[in-house]
């Protein structure tokens, strides 16, 4: 049995039955993590030291005989969520040194049930990008194909999880950025509602449309994983106190009688033949297992891509204003107070991060404001609104995550508008408040995986994991692997 | 077509506290110009009556329970990360004038 394979559900039978401990559970990714990372740039910081305390604390409780669902089993976490004396840097030369004094939410439940911190995953700088090359560090290479990107912004994560350098790993979905790497990496994401799950800690992108998130082996690990880091927070007033539901135990494998919604303007030109093929004949297979599927309009999704940047990239211009070089990050200082801020913005971020501020502060700015922050905002209820007439007929709602497959490293790099499309499936369900699953549904003539989208009504993730895991029992995309230590090991 | 000049970058930028080179400003004016023609867009969405959508969530203007004191961030973690601190505070460059001096 090799020990970095396992699932998290599998990792936690076998801790739990003493078959291995969770220091040699930790261990064995660790080692991992220091064969591969450098040749696939995954992780930022490694926690060697504290994972091992923590792992051996785990051990210790468990021989307690405590049991949580995530108790000495070995996470990553993106790099934006703030753990304490933990280094995070948000993939952003401004925080390069930057310690945080505390856990965010999402982080501090999965530290209370046990859980062991591998480290921190590479991102686009703030979460601005879809192919981590955005990243102030490092460019993460997508294991399937090491010339391809892993998708962005959770590249890291999703590449972590596709290579078995962790059990799981958190993410963040501004617009799909959980969900589009895990489609490129081969893996499972799930964009929560947003509400579910706190963003206390969660270093702010867009504040009305980020969610935290998980990339998984398996719907079943990414339910377990919702079940420690969902719920009410009093640290996020935007967190909903709902009741949440046993999610793993809920996962019984019907679909009988589910209505599957299929929005014609998500399978438009432009979009992959291979793409497309795939996501119907997973539409298909779910069909075959009792659901009933139907054609369904959302007509606004076409100009879904300008409504997320003008909101999108208002809320950054706001959100990053905190990084002046007065109490944490860099400072680079100047003539005055003001040429301090600028010299220091200026040096620290990266140009996505300070092409998106301008457009945001331009889109704010006298003038401007009603013509394009307050109309995206009304064109975003008529998006959301299609969504809501939309799920009065239909449970769940099925697309591609993506256009395409992995797209090679610097192809996209130089076009801003060009990388931006690589979301116009995902942004959609952000815009709209709702969650969504992404699921290996079958591989190109590459060999690169493609992702069936499954998109559910606000606080339904019971109902799209439950789809999820219904259509990985009888499938198994999700469980292939991308020949890694063949290729890469050594180098 | 939109078409933002360097001098209209150089205001977004001053308003974004952002300090730009000469060569980033022309390729700004160029790409946000771009971005821009694309919003151009949202201009033919017919939008009449239609409430904006500032947030997802039913609810609104969350209170707190009454404010209790608890636990806060000690002194020495909250300046563990400035630039520059005296021990007791972040050292910053003055806002205003001294008229005093």
């Amino acid at each position: 049995m090799k020990l970095s394979s396992l699932t998290l559900h599998e990792a936690r039978e076998g801790l739990r039955a003493r078959q291995f401990s969770s220091v040699e559970l930790a261990r064995a990714f660790l080692t991992r993590i220091h064969e591969l990372n450098g040749a696939l740039n995954a992780f930022i910081t490694v926690n060697d030291e504290e994972a091992l305390a923590q792992a051996r604390t785990a051990d210790e409780r468990i021989a307690n005989g405590e049991d949580t669902p995530v108790l000495g089993a070995p996470i990553a976490l993106k790099d934006v969520l703030s753990t304490r004396g933990l280094r995070t840097t948000a993939g952003s030369r401004i925080l390069e040194n930057y310690v945080p004094a505390w856990d965010a939410t999402s982080v501090a439940r999965l530290r209370a049930a046990g859980a062991v911190f591998l480290g921190k995953t590479n991102l686009d700088e703030f979460a601005m990008g879809s192919s981590t090359e955005n990243s102030g560090f490092q460019v993460t290479h997508n294991p399937w194909d090491r010339t391809r990107v892993p998708g962005g912004s959770s590249g890291g994560s999703a590449a972590a999880v596709a290579a078995d350098l962790c059990c799981a790993a958190l993410g963040t979905d501004t617009g799909g950025s959980v969900r589009q790497p895990a489609s490129l990496c081969g893996v499972t994401g799930l964009k929560n509602t947003y509400g579910r799950v706190s963003r206390y800690g969660l270093i702010a992108y867009g504040s009305s449309l980020d969610s935290v998130g998980v990339l998984a082996k398996d719907a079943r690990d990414a339910a377990i994983m919702l079940g420690v880091i969902g719920g009410g927070d009093p640290l996020d007033s935007t967190s909903v106190d709902a009741p949440a539901p046993d999610y793993a135990a809920g996962l019984d494998g019907n679909v009988r009688g589910l209505r599957i919604g299929v929005p014609r303007e998500y399978f438009i030109p432009g979009t992959q033949t291979e793409v497309a093929d795939a996501v119907r004949a997973g539409i298909e297979q779910l069909r075959a297992l009792g659901a009933v599927v139907q054609e369904i309009s959302l007509p606004s999704t076409g100009v879904a891509l300008p409504v997320y940047y003008m909101i999108a990239t208002a809320e950054a211009s706001a959100n990053l204003a905190r990084f002046d070089g007065v109490r944490y990050g860099l400072r680079v200082q100047g003539a005055d107070l003001i040429d301090t801020y600028r010299r220091t913005r200026g040096a620290g971020f990266g140009d996505e991060v300070k092409r998106r501020i301008m457009l945001g502060t331009y889109a704010l700015s006298a003038g401007y404001y009603d013509a394009y922050y307050i109309r995206a905002q009304k064109v975003r209820t008529l998006i959301k609104q299609e969504f809501e007439r939309a799920f009065a007929d239909v449970d769940v709602i099925a697309t591609p995550v993506s256009p395409t497959t992995a797209f090679k490293i610097g192809e996209k790099a130089d076009d801003p508008i060009q990388m931006y499309l690589a979301d116009i499936f995902t942004l959609t369900c952000n815009l709209a408040g709702i969650c969504g699953i992404s699921v290996p549904c079958g591989f190109d003539a590459a060999g690169l995986p493609i992702g069936l989208q499954l998109l559910g009504k606000a606080f339904d993730e019971n109902v799209i994991l439950r789809a999820a895991d219904a259509y990985q029992r009888h499938t198994n995309w999700h469980t292939r692997k991308p020949m890694l230590s063949l290729t890469y090991q050594g180098c | 077509m939109a078409h933002l000049t360097v001098e209209e970058v150089d205001h977004i930028a001053l308003l974004a506290r952002l300090s730009l080179t000469g060569e980033e400003k022309a390729r700004y004016a160029q790409q946000l110009s771009a971005v821009l023609d694309y919003a151009a867009e949202l201009a033919a969405i017919d939008v009449e009556g239609i409430p904006p959508t500032a947030t997802v969530l039913s609810v609104h203007n969350v209170m707190r329970a009454p404010d209790a004191a608890g636990d806060s961030i000690a002194r020495d973690d909250a300046l563990k990360n400035a630039p520059r601190s005296d021990g007791a505070s972040f050292e910053v460059q003055a806002t205003f004038d001294n008229k005093d001096e």
